[in-house]
């Protein structure tokens, strides 16, 4: 493997906004804990099915059934703006 | 004898015999945060009137003939736990305010047992961190020595539990995070196999590896606890609909022909003298006591860390995607831009380690190096899973540490990231198995602290490790 972590990049495809000393600290962190991690480069893997998750189950399905939900007002009221039954967001498209 | 400081038996017990009432215990639980948690800093908000009038409702219920394990016996829940109306924080600034709208299926089980609801225990942001200092509202002290960390994520709870200010507690478990604090509070923790208990309304942080467990005094009272959680739940297809056993009952038959496998791999140098000091101790008191010892070996355990952190952050940077501002959680005040909306928010909404592993979780998933991170971790995964088979065929639990060390300083480890999830390093294998583990204290070092020994049993090998762990607990004691 090795390759080298842009942490100036790889913040902006994970949306995260980040001071010149974070980038510059978690620059040095990152390419410490990528190198380590490069370890399972080391293993031959060929043949090797992956595991997902601690268990074998697979598509687990459910009957499509309507059942009752937490009322609207519960999930509005953390909302960080809001009117009477819709979240406010700030404008982001520019009057034509 | 009233009071937080009781096993839940105990409290079970005393419930029942009527020696003192819900209320009454509820109110010196409550009294005891009030004296020792402007010290320990182990809850971020109690609940004084739900928590009375649960255990009000609680007393009529029994004064109506129910009876139940749990009826009345207040517990402490970690902040990533939905409970309806209460707040919810994942003690994390971007959910600061933030009110559960429902509860979580083991949420729901608790209160249907009517156990009553004591308060929010502290923990590191979204449950990333192994010391509790990544809080970002207070730092949680070992009730053992208060200068030193109670560990983490589930460091809240252990420090209530260990503290005298909870009976009993709920914690998660992605990577360690109920048995390591258990082990650094010298309480027991345990961590069931994956899809042994839902995860549903639980803040997710590792879906594939996330479990939630107790943390009590005793392991009779882990398994009482288990026994409330455990079993499918529509809501979490990842649950297993297979047979709830009966906890307790497992308890009763002793170590006698048990085999215990020691992983020569988790038997090396850089552990602490005192804290192997601590296990070899148990183990030999567990031959004596009749059990069979086994050397086995678990040749990838020294790619679990990587593979661990992997996966993790992966997972975790794509469930905090959620985060957005938007909908829910902290939004930032004067964006200049939709990009700037997500960009901001997050920023000021999240700490330093939730940060770094955001940015590691993107990094191993984007375009191009999928395949050599995640796709390779998850077939390192397997070979971990293969090597547990192996070891399971020829004993039928683990004995290892549960951590390098016993507690360290508060601000000792917070500089070197890596340095920290290391730590980590006997704990991780389970979970990226979907195996079950406990911590139980098997003694102390010289200064006082807590060591832990952990117990690992196949998945839905729960009885085996709470057996075992029940039969340490009463050879520690002898000792």
């Amino acid at each position: 493997m090795s390759h080298t972590i842009d942490v100036a990049y790889v913040a902006e495809l994970a949306r995260l906004a980040l001071t010149p000393e974070e980038k510059d600290t978690f620059q040095q962190q990152l390419e410490t804990i990528v190198r380590y991690v490069e370890k399972i480069g080391e293993l031959d893997l060929g043949g090797i099915e992956p595991t997902m998750h601690g268990q074998s189950v697979v598509n687990v399905f459910r009957e499509d059934v309507v059942v009752p939900s937490v009322g609207r007002d519960c999930f509005l009221a953390n909302a960080p703006e809001r009117n009477d039954a819709e979240i406010r967001l700030p404008k982001i498209v520019e009057d034509a | 004898m009233v009071g937080a400081a009781l096993t839940l038996g105990a409290a079970a017990e005393g419930l029942r015999k009527k020696t003192f009432s819900s209320v009454e215990l509820t109110q010196s639980v409550l009294a005891s945060i009030r004296e020792k948690d402007s010290a320990l800093n182990a809850y971020l908000s109690v609940d004084e009137v739900g928590a009375l009038q649960q255990a009000a409702a609680a007393d009529a219920a029994r004064a109506a003939g129910r009876d139940g394990d749990l009826l009345g016996i207040p517990v402490a829940v970690k902040d990533l736990i939905n409970v309806a109306g209460q707040p919810c924080s994942c003690a994390s600034k971007m959910l600061a305010g933030y009110v559960a709208p429902y509860d979580a299926t083991v949420s729901a089980r608790l209160r249907a047992v009517g156990a009553v609801f004591a308060g929010r225990t502290n923990m590191d942001e979204f449950a990333m961190g192994s010391s509790t200092e990544g809080s970002a509202f207070k730092t949680t002290r070992n009730p053992c020595d208060l200068t030193r960390v109670p560990g983490g994520s589930s460091g809240g709870s252990a420090a209530a539990v260990a503290g005298g200010e909870a009976v009993a507690a709920l914690g998660t478990d992605t990577g360690g995070s109920i048995r390591q604090p258990a082990a650094f509070c010298g309480c027991v923790g345990l961590k069931p196999s994956y899809g042994r208990v839902s995860r549903y309304g639980v803040t997710a942080y590792a879906s594939s590896l996330d479990q939630v467990g107790p943390l009590t005094r005793t392991v009779e009272d882990a398994a009482v606890l288990l026994q409330a959680l455990a079993g499918v739940d529509p809501r979490d297809g990842t649950t297993l609909d297979a047979p709830v056993p009966d906890y307790r009952a497992s308890l009763r038959d002793g170590l006698k022909g048990m085999r215990i496998g020691l992983p020569r791999e988790y038997y090396i140098d850089g552990t602490d003298p005192e804290v192997m000091a601590c296990v070899r101790r148990t183990v030999d008191a567990c031959a004596a006591a009749g059990a069979e010892i086994v050397e086995v070996s678990l040749p990838h355990t020294e790619y679990a860390i990587a593979a661990y952190y992997i996966v993790a952050t992966a997972e975790a940077s794509a469930n905090l995607a959620r985060f957005d501002g938007v909908r829910y959680g902290h939004r930032t005040a004067k964006p200049e831009s939709v990009f700037d909306l997500y960009a901001q928010s997050r920023a000021e909404g999240f700490g330093t380690e939730v940060k770094r592993r955001i940015i590691l979780g993107t990094y191993v998933l984007s375009s191009g190096y999928y395949d050599a991170y995640y796709g390779r971790a998850q077939k390192v995964r397997t070979l971990i899973r293969r090597d547990f088979a192996e070891a399971f065929s020829r004993c039928d639990v683990l004995f290892t540490p549960v951590a390098p060390t016993a507690a360290y300083r508060i601000g000792e480890a917070c500089d070197d990231p890596l340095k920290m999830y290391l730590g980590d390093v006997f704990t991780v294998p389970a979970n990226l198995a979907g195996l079950c583990g406990l911590s139980v204290p098997c003694g102390r070092t010289a200064a006082g602290l807590p060591v832990g020994l952990q117990i690992l049993g196949p998945a839905f090998g729960e009885c085996a490790v709470l057996r075992a762990g029940h039969s340490v607990e009463t050879a520690v004691r002898m000792a």
